[in-house]
């Protein structure tokens, strides 16, 4: 993703001191946990200028929608996620909606199913960005993905705490995957994508799981 | 096999167990929404109706109590009776006393969830009245002696096969898996009772509060019946379901009838204003309403009250990732689907229910399609805070969530624990990949395995650019 943005002439800070922006405690209902690493998270970015970029849509989702919720009785706090809030990009949200690009110069050979994370899809309204770009990788055929926009069943800790109804979600979800005649799956959020992959390790399929980014950034 | 003693996992072990029911269930749920869909595309107004609907029922649960008041004060005037019953067993009292009064032997009922809520039929069968269900799905249940798995469609569970099945053993008729065979055994079962009947039960799908009339929709004419041919009519609504005016009521009733069926019109659309009167060839001599508490009045009062917008259409079930793979029994109440999931705990508590609201990946489909536009993973994240604060969490799950939460807060400790990770994952992988990994944490490897984490973090290949490539 760095390597993307300032092949785009863009300069790209990172703060060692960001941790986890806190979702597993929202998505938990561990609010109490939850606001005091988005207060961790919110001191950070509040000494940075300029747009955030996430290279993930639910992180994203969750610093831009649920942070002002999360912390609305918080007045310190609650001005500081607005302003961070409105300078959030998920990473191709950025690339397209704001750099305006839709050609990232990347070449890949290979049949590539994109899947739309629900948070990234729903909470962003990402949709049209990832295909863009990925409509524009020299050498990439995209397939369509059946019943793309059902979730694959990972949802945070749901993956653990109520693993047999996430792993019935997983494998139709596999099944549509292989169905699609891919050889490769993007997604833009890791931990969907993790999932999936844990999932295609068991059946010992040689479907590449692969990061937008990482296509995007592929010359080969 | 009695689904009120397992507990959550051990239901939803059974529902995955079950691959019929779990096909059956999928496949119906992905026809209604790809018929909702169909309608929708055929509809262009539905989304400003939508609006205006969920306009609609803000208002009217804003200002329930005034609603309220209008609708009982218009249902007496138009001959009718009104009972308030706060709770289930004050609703089933009522009830049964009133078949007792009438000499009431036999019940037909029209499908309503509401008396699926509290469990009316056992009510009236232990005082020795017999109770029979005549929409055809109901019907069907109450002959397997089971309970619906969705609110709109109680069979989606079963395939027509075990239809014909249970109809041989039941009703003593031939096997046979048509549909329009079937229906006809129970339309030829169910005539006669719905002559016999001395008493009709009905749900309301919408009480308008200025003329005090009932709005009840079917696609089968057996809730007409029910509501029509009886001596006495007993209509049960929850005290959420009304409209102030008949102007709303021509508003929520498409949306309802598309976003549950897809149809753009339900094939009975009925309006009840009063019982028979004078003059008047047919109808009930008596028309009861009975306005339903049992926990909305205390779930107004929470932070999830928005879930009295509901209009129980269904479509949230129906594109429901989660409730397409186990199914409406799983759930344990009545009320299954991300709907129940917010509204089962809201009206009968956290403390038996508090699994309920995890049981959702908050994917969000349900928000996207809810006729009213409720946020449902909103509300199931406001439960889940609710809940945790109750201490219904697992210890583990508290106590490391605390930790991390810690952790997260301290840059150096993040990085050391990722260190750590970095480590023993790789120590313990095979060719990259654990196959297993420890209680808590192998609901994850129950399923799929866990990738070890990369060499080296993101962060320190930065340093290390950073410190090559720009000294500071």
């Amino acid at each position: 993703m760095v390597e993307i943005l300032e092949a785009q002439g863009i300069a790209v800070e990172f703060s060692c001191d960001q941790t986890c922006c806190g979702q597993p405690a929202f998505n938990g209902g561990f609010w109490n946990d939850a606001r005091a690493m988005a207060r961790h998270t919110l001191d950070v970015f509040s000494m940075t200028a300029g747009p955030i970029v996430v290279p993930s849509g639910s992180c994203a989702d969750m610093i831009a929608h649920r942070y002002p919720e999360l912390l609305r009785d918080d007045m310190e706090y609650v001005s500081k996620a607005k302003h961070v809030a409105v300078r959030t990009y998920e990473f191709t949200q950025f690339l397209v909606d704001e750099l305006g690009l839709s050609d990232a110069g990347a070449s890949c050979r290979g049949r590539a199913a994109y899947h739309p994370s629900c948070h990234g899809l729903r909470g962003l309204n990402l949709c049209e960005q990832p295909q863009t770009l990925l409509a524009h990788v020299d050498g990439l055929e995209q397939v369509e993905l059946p019943c793309a926009e059902e979730c694959c069943g990972f949802g945070g800790l749901f993956s653990v705490t109520m693993s047999a109804i996430s792993g019935a979600m997983l494998e139709r979800k596999l099944d549509h995957l292989i169905a699609s005649g891919a050889d490769m799956l993007v997604g833009s959020d890791v931990s969907c994508l993790m999932h999936m992959a844990g999932g295609l390790q068991r059946r010992g399929s040689q479907i590449a799981v692969k990061h937008i980014a990482e296509v995007l950034n592929e010359h080969g | 096999m009695n689904m009120a003693n397992l507990t959550f996992h051990e239901r939803v072990s059974d529902a995955l167990a079950n691959p019929a029911a779990h096909q059956a269930v999928g496949r119906g749920a992905r026809k209604f929404t790809a018929n909702r869909a169909q309608a929708v595309a055929n509809f262009p107004q539905m989304d400003a109706l939508r609006d205006r609907a969920r306009l609609i029922r803000a208002r009217t649960v804003s200002k329930l109590d005034v609603f309220l008041a209008e609708f009982a004060d218009n249902v007496e005037a138009n001959g009718g009776c009104v009972f308030w019953a706060q709770n289930a067993a004050d609703a089933n009292d009522y009830v049964v006393k009133l078949a007792g009064a009438g000499d009431v032997r036999q019940v037909v009922k029209s499908k309503s969830m509401v008396t699926e809520e509290i469990e009316l039929n056992h009510a009236l069968e232990a005082a020795g009245v017999q109770v029979v269900e005549s929409d055809l799905g109901e019907f069907i249940i109450q002959l397997a002696g089971e309970k619906p798995s969705h609110i709109i469609a109680p069979v989606l569970h079963k395939t027509r096969a075990q239809v014909g099945e249970l109809f041989q053993e039941k009703l003593n008729t031939p096997y046979t898996d048509d549909p329009f065979a079937l229906n006809d055994i129970a339309r030829a079962h169910l005539r006669d009772i719905f002559l016999s009947a001395d008493m009709g039960i009905s749900g309301v799908n919408f009480g308008v509060a200025e003329s005090g009339t009932l709005s009840l929709v079917t696609n089968e004419g057996n809730g007409r019946f029910c509501t029509t041919t009886p001596r006495i009519h007993v209509a049960l609504m929850g005290m959420e379901r009304l409209v102030p005016t008949l102007a709303d009521l021509a508003t929520m009733l498409p949306v309802l009838e598309i976003s549950a069926t897809g149809q753009g019109l339900t094939v009975y659309n009925n309006l009840i204003t009063g019982p028979r009167r004078p003059g008047e060839p047919d109808g009930p001599e008596e028309l009861h309403v009975v306005i339903l508490d049992n926990g909305r009045s205390d779930a107004l009062a929470t932070e999830v009250a928005e879930i009295l917008y509901c209009i129980r259409c269904g479509a949230c079930m129906n594109i429901c990732p989660v409730y397409r793979s186990i199914g409406g029994h799983a759930y344990g109440s009545v009320y299954p689907g991300p709907l129940g999931s917010v509204v089962t705990p809201a009206l009968m508590g956290l403390d038996q229910w508090h699994q309920l609201p995890h049981a959702s990946t908050l994917c969000g489909a349900c928000k996207d399609i809810c006729p009213v536009r409720i946020d449902i993973p909103r509300l199931l994240l406001q439960l889940r805070d609710v809940s945790s604060r109750a201490d219904h969490s697992p210890a583990w799950l508290k106590t490391g969530m605390r930790i991390y939460g810690t952790i997260a807060q301290r840059p150096g400790l993040f990085r050391l624990g990722m260190r750590i990770g970095s480590v023993a994952t790789r120590l313990l992988a095979k060719k990259g990949w654990l196959n297993t990994l420890p209680p808590p944490l192998n609901g994850w490897t129950d399923h799929r395995a866990f990738h070890a984490l990369a060499k080296k973090s993101f962060r320190q290949l930065w340093t290390e650019r950073k410190t090559t490539e720009h000294p500071l």
